[in-house]
């Protein structure tokens, strides 16, 4: 049964925390990971954490999926306190981690996810066959009979994917599903997401990451998470409209006669300067510019003075900031500066964006030296 | 319905919302799901025939021969026999159960147990099913091998007591292997330590190669808290009764009320302690930090 949106928008919010303070103790000093977060998530929404490593972001996640209780304040799914009702969610949620190497590598894919499926109660048959369904639907057959110690990472990350929707989620967690993956790896995991969101649209996700770039292209609304904070909400565009306070356009003309200085003086127009990229233009013996406008509406008079000074426009694109000019804006840096991935992060780096650990054939010291099972 | 979908819910609520038997039989269901790997491992790399077949046989033989040069009674090639198939319950439980909760933990399976709807005592069952299927075949073809090759001669007169001592000594003995598995997770990096500190003590005081009643108090002591020494002893009266051998131990009917004690306390133990340890780790983070 397809589940609209509006049908469960009545109900509780999917995720709802309030003032969730997380503190590790250790020595020697507590690390703050989480300080004070307040965060609503609508049912059938795609929302975003972006922040640096060491954010507090996967500890948010730990926090919703029950794994990890709050120093201090409360959080709900689906109106299900994370503290007390933690078979009820564990039942509606499911999560996937960027660089997992869970399960066992002697295991077929298909065996590894029929072995995931027991734990959320399928009958036996009806396990095997969700399983067969859904590495069909992701495109995953050909690996299917393939043995999970030989598979690439990118491959890896496609079976964890199906892995967290054998339970048919109601909210799903994904904690930088695409770290440490290739490009073509990174986008048909994202293509993934994407098109099982697209096909029950009442689910919820909570998605961590701190590339811009996918939260830019997945989310419906993301928030900016630093230093255990949220500093903004909003949907990517209402974000990035916080920066811009200008009408930025790149025109690239034929010709220019009297120079960029003839448009500068025009109404409406700030600022009028060369584009950086001009030596391209010069190849192509064409004049690319910026353009700073108050407004958008400014735009009608320079192409109409554009006109009158016998240029014609090539090209004309509207230059937006990106979530990172946002960040700048709010943080005061860049998400690579220094002090950007250490503050929040637990103590072991094992926390948000964190490599995996190499997951051993062998455990040293058993007596038969076999693969562990 | 979408492929993608499974159940039909129409609210988050109402999929939340499992009858006792829905939650009963999913943690069933579990446990096969868990012991999957191991009985399946079994026969997917047969490499374990020669490391737990060949070598403890080896290890078995030189028992024999140095009873059979010392012209012990005949009965100790048989209990020495005996003892070298029930190492392989041993180091199933010392290294696939107990220090495994923290080698799930390092590999990230431990959280995705977690984050299941389901009792984790599920996942040490499933672990302990499929460690039995294994171990048992493994004890099996050395008790086989082992009696065929050196003409061992049973004497078995109680039948149904020597199989309910032999149970009894799985579930003990699984029991234990169950409440350590939680322990080892919280000593955290020490397990590995922890589990070769335990296995050549244990093999010692259970009397492996000899009759556990020859080391006295320690003999005793060993019966009372181990469930391998007392099984062994046990299956060893049973399955040796006609010889004039003195065992200097309780009888195996006492010995199988030991056995029934221990499972009791160890099963419940280890429930305890894996609530307590789950509870610890949402507390603490243990879950979260690979490090701890």
């Amino acid at each position: 049964m397809s589940v609209s949106p509006g049908s469960v928008a009545s109900g509780p919010p999917a995720i709802e925390a309030r003032g969730v303070r997380r503190v590790y103790n250790v020595k020697p000093t507590a690390v703050v990971a989480l300080d004070g977060v307040d965060l609503d998530v609508a049912p059938g929404e795609f929302f975003g954490l972006l922040g640096p490593n060491g954010a507090g972001k996967t500890t948010l996640i730990k926090i919703l999926t029950t794994l990890l209780l709050p120093s201090e304040g409360t959080a709900r799914i689906f109106g299900f306190d994370v503290a007390t009702d933690v078979k009820r969610i564990r039942r509606i949620m499911n999560m996937v981690a960027g660089g997992e190497q869970s399960g066992y590598g002697i295991l077929t894919v298909r065996e590894q996810l029929w072995m995931f499926s027991q734990f959320y109660g399928l009958p036996r048959g009806d396990g095997w066959r969700r399983v067969d369904e859904l590495i069909e639907a992701v495109g995953f057959t050909e690996q299917a009979q393939q043995r999970v110690s030989t598979l690439s990472t990118g491959q890896r990350q496609k079976m964890n994917f199906v892995r967290g929707l054998l339970n048919d989620p109601w909210i799903l967690f994904l904690d930088e599903p695409t770290l440490g993956l290739d490009v073509a790896a990174a986008r048909s995991v994202r293509e993934l997401v994407t098109s099982w969101k697209a096909a029950v649209p009442g689910r919820t996700v909570l998605l961590t990451t701190h590339y811009m770039a996918e939260a830019d292209e997945l989310c419906d609304r993301i928030a900016i998470v630093d230093h255990g904070r949220i500093l903004a909400i909003g949907s990517p565009a209402e974000l990035k409209r916080r920066v811009q306070r200008e009408s930025i356009f790149r025109l690239e003309l034929d010709r220019l006669d009297g120079g960029v200085a003839a448009l500068a003086r025009l109404p409406g127009v700030v600022s009028a300067t060369p584009a950086a990229s001009a030596s391209d233009a010069a190849d192509r013996q064409t004049v690319n510019l910026d353009l700073v406008l108050v407004e958008d509406g400014a735009l009608g008079g320079v192409v109409a003075a554009l006109s009158g000074l016998g240029a014609h426009i090539r090209s004309l694109r509207k230059s937006e900031p990106s979530l990172e000019d946002v960040f700048v804006e709010l943080v005061g840096r860049g998400f690579d500066e220094e002090g950007s991935d250490t503050a929040a992060a637990p103590p072991d780096g094992s926390g948000p964006g964190t490599a995996p650990m190499d997951q051993p054939e062998h455990e040293p010291g058993e007596p038969a030296e076999r693969e562990r099972v | 319905m979408s492929v993608y979908e499974y159940r039909v819910t129409g609210s988050p609520a109402e999929a939340a919302a499992w009858t006792r038997r829905q939650a009963f039989f999913t943690d069933l269901r579990a446990v096969w799901g868990r012991a999957y790997p191991r009985v399946s491992g079994m026969f997917r790399e047969p490499s374990w025939l020669f490391f737990e077949l060949l070598l403890p046989l080896l290890a078995t033989s030189a028992f024999v021969f140095v009873y059979r040069s010392l012209q012990a009674p005949s009965e100790y090639v048989g209990f020495v026999v005996l003892g070298g198939a029930m190492t392989a319950f041993w180091l199933n439980v010392i290294w696939m159960m107990a220090s495994q909760l923290y080698w799930e933990k390092s590999q990230g399976n431990l959280e995705l147990y977690f984050a299941a709807p389901i009792d984790i005592m599920a996942i040490l069952f499933g672990m302990a099913v499929g460690g039995l299927v294994m171990s048992t075949t493994r004890a099996a073809m050395i008790l086989v091998v082992a009696s065929v090759v050196y003409g061992v001669a049973f004497d078995v007169q109680q039948p149904l007591l020597l199989v309910a001592v032999f149970f009894l000594t799985m579930t003990a003995l699984y029991g234990l292997g169950m409440m350590l598995a939680s322990l080892f997770l919280v000593w955290g990096r020490e397990a590995q330590q922890l589990t070769e500190l335990f296995t050549e003590p244990v093999y010692f005081v259970s009397g492996l190669s000899f009759p556990v009643g020859r080391l006295g108090m320690l003999g005793a002591l060993a019966i009372a808290i181990i469930p391998l020494a007392v099984g062994l002893d046990a299956m060893r009266q049973l399955a040796f009764a006609g010889g004039d051998i003195a065992f200097g131990t309780p009888s195996p009917e006492i010995e199988a009320l030991i056995l029934v004690a221990m499972t009791v306390v160890f099963l419940f133990a280890a429930r305890w302690m894996l609530r307590a340890m789950e509870e610890r780790a949402r507390r603490d983070g243990r879950l979260s930090l690979r490090w701890q």
